[in-house]
């Protein structure tokens, strides 16, 4: 416990107490949008850039309902498939928002929403030169993400299944292998599905997890963000704790001496 | 009458418009707003000195939900 309370998430700098960062994302109304934010404790929220609709200025936004002084707003590039095109969105959230951590993600397919790191290695390029914080989601590629880490990232953010998919952590070996070699916080971004996928990241010895839909699509949005809550604690704690090895046959938990 | 691009839509505005303005007509937050001109972030200080010309191209944003 004592590691546990001691164990600080730094990213660019600042300082959160939440290792989980959720999306704003496919809810039905702010109402509920607040509600789950509430409950999954982030302190952290992705947000989308997307035009004004100018023909109905005074319908709700989503600052009213997250106050972005309690939250820090993380605006990602979202349906962003060129590194020009995410790096316009990036400066205009900096601009709307007035502040540099970003989320960088630039897409190559439509259908697996995969990343494309050719891209996304030339837009973290430029925008670390323009003084953005980059956290980037990336492949599983532990040679790609020891790049974007020596560029300058504050966070690595590589996939554990398809975006939106909630297929739940299908390359333990990769993330396994990114946090060993990292010094800079790693999430699994995308993939959770329900809260024991989130505990088997951080058990990996990810720093955090990021996730919209498993939340957003879950029957009860709210109690499905407490339960990421309590995962992304306990699947930290057990990283502290050391699991037992894993062994092939059984081994009994009662002693065998004094035996009838 | 002048006509600029507003978010990919053609739109007539007055021809000694300026950005701030333009925001204030549409009845924006500019405190919510980002604005790009003709590919170039416009800082929001700057809004007021911003003269609008025609075949300008206007791209205004906030945030919205998103993962």
């Amino acid at each position: 416990m004592s590691k546990q309370n001691k164990d600080k998430f730094t990213i660019a700098g600042r300082d959160f107490s939440s290792r989980l960062i959720v999306g704003t994302g496919k809810y039905n109304n702010f109402e509920e949008t607040r509600s789950a934010v509430e409950a999954s404790g982030a302190e952290i929220v992705t947000v989308a850039v997307r035009r004004v609709n100018v023909m109905d200025p005074n319908q709700p936004m989503l600052v009213d309902y997250l106050d972005p002084k309690k939250y820090t707003y993380l605006p990602n590039t979202a349906g962003c498939f060129t590194a020009n095109d995410a790096i316009r969105t990036l400066r205009l959230a900096r601009e709307a928002g007035g502040w540099n951590l970003v989320k960088l993600e630039v897409l190559g397919d439509q259908k697996t929403l995969y990343p494309n790191m050719t891209e996304t290695l030339h837009a973290a390029e430029i925008l670390l030169k323009e003084g953005f914080d980059v956290m980037v989601y990336c492949s599983d590629d532990p040679i790609l993400a020891l790049r974007l880490e020596e560029m300058g990232c504050c966070a690595i953010m590589p996939l554990g299944a398809p975006i939106g998919s909630g297929l739940g952590i299908q390359n333990p070996v990769q993330i396994r292998l990114i946090v060993e070699q990292a010094t800079v916080p790693v999430l699994v971004d995308a993939g959770v599905g329900t809260a024991s996928d989130a505990a088997v990241a951080m058990e990996l010895g990810c720093d955090g997890v990021l996730m919209n839909t498993a939340i957003a699509e879950a029957k009860d949005p709210t109690a499905m963000a407490m339960a990421m809550k309590l995962a992304v604690q306990a699947g930290r704690a057990a990283y502290f704790a050391g699991r037992m090895p894993k062994k092939l046959y059984a081994d009994p938990s009662s002693p065998l001496a004094g035996l009838i | 009458m002048i006509e600029i691009s507003l978010n990919g839509a053609c739109h007539k505005i007055d021809g000694n418009s300026n950005l701030m303005s333009l925001l204030e007509g549409l009845d924006l937050d500019t405190s919510k707003v980002a604005v790009e001109r003709n590919l170039e972030i416009v800082p929001k200080s700057t809004y007021q000195n911003i003269k609008l010309v025609a075949g300008d191209r206007l791209e205004i944003v906030n945030f919205i939900g998103g993962g």
